[in-house]
C-alpha cells in the first residue's frame, strides 16, 4: 500500500455540512480503499466466524461430541425416514427380543412395530419442535430484553413487569391448559406452545447484559451520531449477544424435548404422530408385565432417544459457551496479544430449568 | 426502599389477577366437554332444562345468561372467598380436593428442592475447588449426563429397578392403603417417606446437575475475585476463606433460583405425580385434564400460579436482607 493511499483512504475524510441546524456527518473512503478493506474484512469474518469457533470447537470434547451427537439426530430425521419404513402393525413378528434380526434391529412391540421405526419416525416432528420452539422462546426473549435494556425508564418497566408477569406463571400447567384448549397437533405450533412463557425469563436475563452494554463507547458514538434505536440494537447490541442466544437457544430446545416428551407421556397433545413419549406411555401402562417378561427394552430404547437428544443440546450449550468466549478463542487460535493465561471468564452461569 | 416493596406487591396481585382474568377466558373458550354430554344426559333423563342449567351452572361458574362483566365480577368474587367450583368428576368441591392433596405435593417438591440445592451447592464447590482435576472432569461430566435426563423418565426407571425389581420401594401411591395418622403416628410417617423417596429420588437427581454446574461457575467466579486473594494474604484460615468469603458469595445468586425453582417443580408435579400415582396436586389437576373436569383443572392452575407467584414474591422481598447491595429502583437514563 503506498503511503498516499493509506493518506486518503484509511483515514476517514469527515465530510460536515452545516446546514442551518441540520448536521450531515458521514464517514467516507476512497473506491481502492473499500476494496481493500472489503478483502480484509471477508477474511477477517472467515477468521471469526468460521477459523477460531472450528479451532475452539475441535479443542472442546463436549462441542464435538454434542455436535456430532445432534448431528446424527439430523440425519435421522432427514435422510433415516426416507430410508427406514414407517412403523405399521404387524411389519414384523411380535415382541421379538432386540438384536436377534435385522428386520427389527431393536426388537418390536406386542403388536408387530419395528422399535426401531417407531423411534426414527419420531425424530423429524421432535426437531421441527425444537426449532419452531428455539426459534419463538429466543427470538421474543431477544426483541423484548435488547428493547427493555436498552430503551430503559417507562417502557422497560412495562415490559419488565410483563416479562415477569408471564414468568411467574407455571410453564407446564399453562402449556397443559392451553394444549386441552386449543389441541394443537402441527408440529411447528407446539412447538411455540411449549416454550410460551420460556422467553420471559430468558428476556429478563438479555435485558441485564443489554444494561452493561449499552455503556459501551461505540453504542455511545452510534447514539451520538444519531442513528436510530433499532439500527443501533441491530448492528450493535444484538450481535454482541449472539453467543449468549445460541447457547440458551440450545438450553431452550433441550426444554422443549423434555416438555413434548411429558405432554405425549402424558397424552395431552394429541396422539397424531410418533413421538417418544407415546412409546414411553405405551410401554409403562404395563410396567409390571415389562419386568415379568424382560420386556423392558420396549422402554429402554425410547429413554436412550431422549437422553441422547438433550445430552447434544447440553453439551452443545457448555461448549458453545467457550467457542464464544473472546479469550478462550485468542488463546487457542494462536493469536494471543494480551495476558491470555488469565483465569477463564466464566460467563454468569444463570439458573437453568 | 418502600416504593420497592410496593412495586414488588403491585406486581404479584397484578400477576394474579392476569391469571385470573385468563382462566375466566380460556374456560369460555373450552370446547363442550363433559358440561355437554352432561346436560345432553340430564335432558335425556327428563330434568327439565332450567334445573339443568342451574345444575351446571354451579358447577362450572359460568352463568351465560348474565352479562359478561357481572359474570366476570362473580367469577372473581368467588375466587377470592376461596370457592374454586366443583369438581365434576370427583363431585366435591374443587378446594376440598386440593386442601388433601396439596401437602403432600408441598412435602415432596420443597423437600427435593431442598436437596438439589444443599447437593448442589457442596458439589459445586468442592469441584470449584478442584477446578481441571479428574474430580472435577468427572463431576462435570457426571452432571451433564444427569441432566440429559427429564425427572419423570428418570422416575419410571427408578420405578422399575426399587419397585419392579428389587421389591424394595412401593411402586405408587402417596401411601398404603389403610394406614393413616389413626394407626399410629410413627407407622404412618415411615410409610409416606417409604413412598417419597422414589419422587423425590428422581427430582434430585435430574436436577442437581445443572445446578452443580452453576455453583461450580459461581464459586471459580469468586475464587478469582480480588477480595478473596487479599483475604488469603491477611493470613485467614483457609477454612474462613472458603466459608465466609467464597460460600457466601457464590451461593448468593443461587438464592432466587432456590424459591423459583420450588415454584417450578410444583408445576412439574403433574408429570411426576402421573408417574407415581402419588395423590397430590398434580396428580389432580391431570385427572382434571383427562376428563376434562375444568373446574378442577383451572382450579389446580390457579392454585399452582398463586404458589410461584408467592415465591417470586418472597425472593424479590428478601433479597435484599441476605444481600446489602441490591440497588432498589435502578434509575437508568432513558435513551
Amino acid at each position: 500500500m503506498k503511503p498516499t493511499e493509506t493518506d486518503g483512504g484509511e483515514r476517514p475524510s469527515i465530510v460536515a455540512t452545516a446546514t442551518g441546524e441540520e448536521e450531515t456527518f458521514s464517514f467516507e473512503y476512497d473506491d481502492d480503499a473499500v476494496e481493500l478493506t472489503h478483502r480484509e474484512r471477508a477474511r477477517e469474518l472467515f477468521d471469526e466466524l468460521i477459523y477460531k469457533p472450528a479451532i475452539v470447537a475441535s479443542k472442546d470434547r463436549r462441542t464435538v461430541i454434542g455436535g456430532l451427537l445432534f448431528f446424527g439426530y439430523l440425519l435421522m430425521g432427514t435422510v433415516g425416514v426416507l430410508v427406514y419404513p414407517a412403523p405399521t402393525s404387524n411389519q414384523v413378528d411380535r415382541s421379538i427380543a432386540p438384536f436377534t434380526t435385522v428386520d427389527a434391529p431393536l426388537g418390536s412391540t406386542a403388536v408387530g412395530e419395528d422399535v426401531l421405526s417407531m423411534i426414527i419416525h419420531a425424530t423429524p416432528e421432535m426437531l421441527q419442535m425444537i426449532f419452531a420452539g428455539g426459534i419463538f422462546a429466543t427470538g421474543i426473549a431477544t426483541l423484548i430484553g435488547t428493547v427493555a435494556g436498552y430503551k430503559g425508564g417507562r417502557i422497560d418497566r412495562a415490559i419488565t413487569s410483563f416479562s415477569d408477569a408471564a414468568m411467574s406463571i407455571p410453564g407446564l400447567p399453562l402449556i397443559m391448559v392451553l394444549a386441552v384448549v386449543f389441541r394443537p397437533s402441527n408440529p411447528l405450533v407446539i412447538g411455540v406452545l411449549l416454550t410460551i412463557n420460556y422467553w420471559a425469563g430468558l428476556g429478563r436475563s438479555i435485558r441485564s447484559q443489554v444494561l452493561t452494554l449499552r455503556e459501551e463507547p461505540y453504542v455511545e458514538a452510534s447514539r451520538t451520531m444519531g442513528v436510530n434505536t433499532f439500527r443501533i440494537l441491530r448492528k450493535d447490541i444484538i450481535p454482541n449477544l449472539m453467543p449468549f442466544i445460541l447457547v440458551n437457544f440450545a438450553n431452550a430446545a433441550r426444554y422443549v424435548v423434555f416438555t413434548s416428551v411429558g405432554l405425549y407421556y402424558l397424552g395431552i397433545l394429541p396422539k397424531s404422530v410418533e413421538n417418544w413419549g407415546l412409546q414411553l406411555d405405551e410401554a409403562y401402562k404395563n410396567a409390571g408385565a415389562l419386568v415379568a417378561d424382560g420386556n423392558l427394552y420396549l422402554l429402554v430404547f425410547p429413554m436412550i432417544a431422549i437422553m441422547g437428544i438433550a445430552l447434544s443440546l447440553i453439551l452443545l450449550a457448555q461448549g458453545l459457551d467457550r467457542v464464544f468466549n473472546p479469550r478462550v478463542r485468542t488463546r487457542l487460535a494462536g493469536k494471543s496479544e494480551s495476558n491470555a493465561d488469565d483465569a477463564e471468564e466464566q460467563r454468569s452461569t444463570e439458573l437453568i430449568h | 426502599m418502600i416504593n420497592y416493596y410496593f412495586q414488588r406487591s403491585a406486581r404479584a396481585v397484578l400477576t394474579i389477577w392476569v391469571v385470573i382474568t385468563a382462566t375466566f377466558g380460556m374456560i369460555r373458550l373450552l370446547p363442550g366437554g363433559p358440561l355437554a354430554q352432561l346436560e345432553a344426559k340430564l335432558l335425556r333423563q327428563g330434568v327439565p332444562a332450567g334445573q339443568v342449567d342451574a345444575m351446571l351452572q354451579t358447577y362450572q361458574n359460568v352463568h351465560p345468561d348474565k352479562p359478561i362483566e357481572v359474570q366476570y365480577i362473580d367469577y372473581v368474587v368467588a375466587l377470592i372467598q376461596g370457592d374454586l367450583g366443583t369438581s365434576i368428576s370427583r363431585n366435591k368441591p374443587v378446594m376440598t380436593i386440593i386442601a388433601d392433596a396439596l401437602p403432600w405435593t408441598i412435602f415432596v417438591m420443597v423437600t427435593a428442592t431442598f436437596l438439589i440445592f444443599a447437593i448442589a451447592i457442596v458439589w459445586g464447590a468442592l469441584m470449584a475447588y478442584r477446578e481441571g482435576g479428574a474430580f472435577d472432569l468427572l463431576s462435570s461430566g457426571a452432571s451433564i449426563v444427569l441432566s440429559s435426563v427429564p425427572f419423570y423418565v428418570l422416575g419410571i426407571a427408578l420405578i422399575i429397578v426399587f419397585g419392579y425389581q428389587l421389591e424394595l420401594l412401593p411402586t405408587g401411591y402417596r401411601s398404603t392403603s389403610g394406614i393413616d395418622p389413626e394407626s399410629g403416628l410413627l407407622v404412618f410417617i415411615l410409610d409416606a417417606l417409604d413412598h417419597a423417596y422414589l419422587p423425590i429420588l428422581s427430582m434430585v437427581l435430574a436436577g442437581v446437575g445443572l445446578q452443580a454446574l452453576a455453583m461450580r461457575g459461581n464459586a471459580i467466579q469468586v475464587l478469582g475475585a480480588d477480595y478473596v486473594r487479599v483475604a488469603r494474604l491477611r493470613g485467614l484460615s483457609d477454612r474462613r476463606v472458603a466459608v465466609r468469603y467464597v460460600a457466601r458469595n457464590a451461593i448468593l445468586p443461587m438464592y432466587t433460583g432456590f424459591l423459583t425453582l420450588i415454584g417450578f417443580n410444583l408445576g412439574g408435579s403433574v408429570i411426576l405425580e402421573e408417574v407415581f400415582n402419588y395423590n397430590g396436586i398434580g396428580y389432580y389437576m391431570f385427572l382434571g385434564l383427562d376428563n376434562r373436569d375444568y373446574p378442577l383443572m383451572m382450579g389446580i392452575f390457579l392454585i399452582i400460579t398463586t404458589a410461584l407467584v408467592i415465591s417470586v414474591y418472597i425472593a424479590d422481598l428478601t433479597y435484599g436482607l441476605i444481600d446489602p447491595r441490591i440497588t432498589t429502583g435502578e434509575s437508568n437514563e432513558t435513551y
